[in-house]
């Protein structure tokens, strides 16, 4: 078991398949393969999206025109949350870790459809395509924010049609993803792998999975109406042929509030690898993850409400949506409580994953806990549609997935690319980075607090000083991102080669070499009774 | 290691008949929850203009509508059978019950041909100036959804004429055989769904008054 690497022999980076070159990529069915793939087109798609972000920050800068004028600040943020959300958070973990990571930690050869799986890619392709289309070409870059809200969704002039098709087919490319993982963690788990022996981020990848399948599709039709509506004018969403624009916001809703548990699940699952291995400790509360997991992944359905307490809503509604997202938070406190308890009494070894995901406790808390003045349902009349619900989604979205990402990017990537990263630059990356986020997003909550309204690209003077360290910020953080990528692109082509288990992990994916063979084991793995992901004496 | 890897470094053959009956079932999930979306439209806006949908829903021929209900419970009865047929090993008549199967699929997408068709010839489509003009706001929002949700369901139809095609192709030339029936298999259970979302819309569009 414990050859230190291969990377001389045949690995899956290495390998000589039916086609050479970029198509032995693009065409591979490996998952781990795939996985890449969606972390380069994953990486690119954010990079776009940062870009995009640093302009809106930059238009901020002063009050009045500074870069561009209101329709230009509408389309960057309208393209900047399609980008990021439907192609960077959504997919993110799961498509980019759970396929690189998911059928190996279950002792695997694959997943159970690797043709699908290749197919899930190249839909996700297609779909960013076809935005980028309706950034490029037609009567002007969408304009009416990632809600697509009715009416003006139909109404306004600019180039929708592409955009809402390319969001609907990266929703198909995320329900195949699910229905693969799902089939796959039934089916192919190795002798001994029992339900209660899965590591958590599988367990999170088997919730995320499910969300994905039965969330999406609501999203799917809502976005097939709206684009029927726009062609034929059918009158569903059309306020002034009967329909109901309010309808519309549920439908959206429906789907994009599980889809923030979407994004967060994967993102709690990494984490929780992350922590009991830098403690080297068994997983604090193992049962009570893998339930607060799936108590998220089902009340999370159940609380697209909260988004519209402002739209015209009865209040026995509003009392039950509130009431409901009050409830969906305690299973995320229990697993932030298991965190912190992983660690006590644990032998901690302090290393650049490990920085990722105390700080990713750090602004999950905070963006969780603003979450919660946003849910009760006095407040948010107050912070509606300001800039503290921009921070507190920030805090939660790039705060918790982003930085899970990062953290997950730094724990595998000796096993991923077989190479070690330069620790030092990673851990001053890990700290530009943090610091650049805290500048950022930090003063928006009193920005919003104040009354300065989101998606404007105007402000009224007193909001002048806030706004100056929130830019500022937005340049330490791409500063800290450029350190991150430099050297972490730097190390998979030049790193010293790394061992089998750098970080000393109990989990499977760390008992093959790295970077693992083609068919990830040599023999199939067989669980004892005494091994377990987390058993560290 | 090394040289092992070199020996069978092609991904095996990982058929397993199980696997895909789950991944067909949760395909099918999301399909229901696709047309899910829909009836809850459908059940809103029946709830706002109950006087209005009742009115739209006697333009509609429940002839043509009960008939093409009975035709597709048919062709559930036929591609069951033929999946039943594939497993005792008698290949021509599988292959038949699909074609038959195929055919009243056929069938029912002519019947839902001519029934626009005559919608159209009354001036009845979304957008239309009959519609804008004449018709109350409930009306139109009761043929916008009759437009949309039986065309969704045809357009399943003609996906589902498309994938019984290959099962055809695939019962023909032994690929698709007893031992290996998941394409037939999900191909029956993708028909019924087609045919369970049928039995919902037929009610909803043409029998409650």
């Amino acid at each position: 078991m414990h050859t230190t690497n291969a990377v001389n022999g045949a690995n899956y980076l290495t390998y000589q398949g039916k086609y050479k070159g970029l198509l032995g990529w693009i065409f591979s069915t490996d998952h781990k393969r795939i996985g890449l793939l969606y972390l380069y087109s994953i990486a690119t798609m954010f990079a776009t999206g940062v870009l995009l972000g640093l302009a809106m920050k930059f238009e901020l800068l002063a009050p009045g025109k500074t870069i561009m004028d209101a329709q230009t600040y509408n389309a960057t943020f309208t393209v900047h949350g399609v980008i990021m959300i439907f192609m960077v958070v959504v997919p993110g973990l799961p498509a980019v870790f759970g396929n690189l990571m998911l059928p190996i930690m279950i002792g695997a050869k694959d997943v159970a459809f690797p043709k699908l799986n290749l197919l899930s890619w190249w839909l996700y392709v297609t779909g960013v395509v076809l935005v980028l289309c309706a950034l490029l070409f037609g009567s002007g870059t969408p304009d009416t924010g990632w809600t697509f809200y009715a009416p003006y969704s139909f109404k306004s002039g600019t180039n929708l049609l592409p955009a809402i098709f390319g969001a609907f087919v990266l929703g198909f490319s995320s329900i195949l993803t699910g229905l693969n993982f799902l089939v796959t963690i039934h089916r192919l788990r190795c002798p001994g792998m029992k339900w209660s022996k899965l590591p958590l981020f599988v367990w999170t990848l088997y919730g995320t999975a499910w969300i994905q399948l039965l969330a999406t599709p609501v999203v799917g039709i809502t976005l097939v109406l709206v684009a029927l509506e726009r062609v034929f004018g059918v009158g569903i969403f059309d306020p002034a042929l009967g329909g109901d624009p309010v309808l519309y916001q549920h439908l959206f809703w429906i789907y994009s509030h599980p889809a923030v548990y979407i994004m967060i699940l994967p993102a709690m699952g990494a984490i929780s690898e992350i922590i009991p291995t830098f403690s080297q400790k068994h997983i604090f509360g193992y049962k009570a993850i893998i339930a607060s997991t799936m108590a998220i992944a089902f009340v999370g359905y159940l609380v697209w409400g909260h988004h519209m307490f402002t739209a015209g809503m009865s209040g026995t509604a509003q009392y039950y949506f509130s009431l409901l997202t009050f409830i969906v938070a305690i299973p995320s406190a229990i697993k932030v409580f298991n965190w912190i308890s992983t660690m006590y009494k644990g032998s901690i070894n302090i290393q650049t994953p490990f920085y990722w995901a105390v700080s990713f406790i750090f602004v999950f808390m905070v963006g969780g806990l603003s979450g919660l003045v946003l849910g009760a349902l006095a407040t948010d009349i107050y912070v509606h549609d300001t800039a503290f619900v921009v921070a507190h989604f920030h805090y939660i979205v790039f705060g918790g997935t982003g930085f899970a990402f990062f953290a997950a990017m730094h724990y595998w990537f000796p096993k991923i690319f077989g190479r070690m990263y330069d620790k030092a630059w990673a851990n001053i990356g890990w700290l530009v980075f943090f610091i650049g986020f805290l500048a950022l997003y930090s003063p928006m909550f009193y920005l919003g607090m104040m009354g300065m309204p989101r998606r404007y690209y105007d402000y009224l003077e007193e909001f002048h000083g806030g706004n100056i360290l929130s830019t500022l910020g937005s340049w330490v953080l791409v500063t800290g991102f450029i350190i991150i990528v430099v050297n972490l692109v730097r190390s998979a082509r030049k790193g010293a080669p790394a061992e089998v288990n750098p970080w000393h992990s109990k989990t499977l994916e760390w008992t093959v070499p790295s970077p693992p063979p083609v068919l990830n084991f040599d023999k199939e793995p067989v669980l004892g009774e005494k091994d377990g992901p987390y058993n560290y004496e | 290691m090394a040289e092992h890897q070199h020996a069978h470094v092609e991904h095996p053959d990982m058929y397993d008949p199980e696997s895909s009956k789950i991944g067909m079932w949760l395909f099918i999930f999301t399909e229901l929850l696709l047309f899910g979306g829909l009836f809850i439209v459908y059940s809103v806006y029946r709830y706002m203009n109950p006087d209005a949908f009742h009115l739209a829903a006697e333009e509609l021929n429940t002839f043509i509508g009960a008939f093409n209900t009975v035709i597709l419970l048919v062709s559930s009865m036929t591609i069951a059978m033929s999946t039943t047929a594939l497993q005792k090993g008698h290949k021509k008549v599988a292959i038949a019950l699909v074609v038959i199967t195929f055919i009243i699929g056929i069938g029912f997408l002519v019947n839902k041909y001519f029934e626009w068709g005559i919608k159209f010839s009354h001036g009845i489509w979304p957008g239309s100036e009959q519609m804008l003009n004449e018709m109350s706001q409930g009306e139109i929002l009761f043929f916008g959804l009759y437009f949309v949700m039986t065309g969704l369901h045809a357009l399943h139809i003609i996906v589902g004429l498309i994938i019984m095609g290959f099962a055809i192709k695939g019962v023909a030339n032994g690929k698709v055989n007893a031992k290996r029936p998941s394409l037939l298999d999900n191909c029956g259970l993708y028909w019924h769904l087609v045919d369970l979302i049928w039995i919902f819309l037929f009610p909803l569009f043409y029998l409650i008054h």
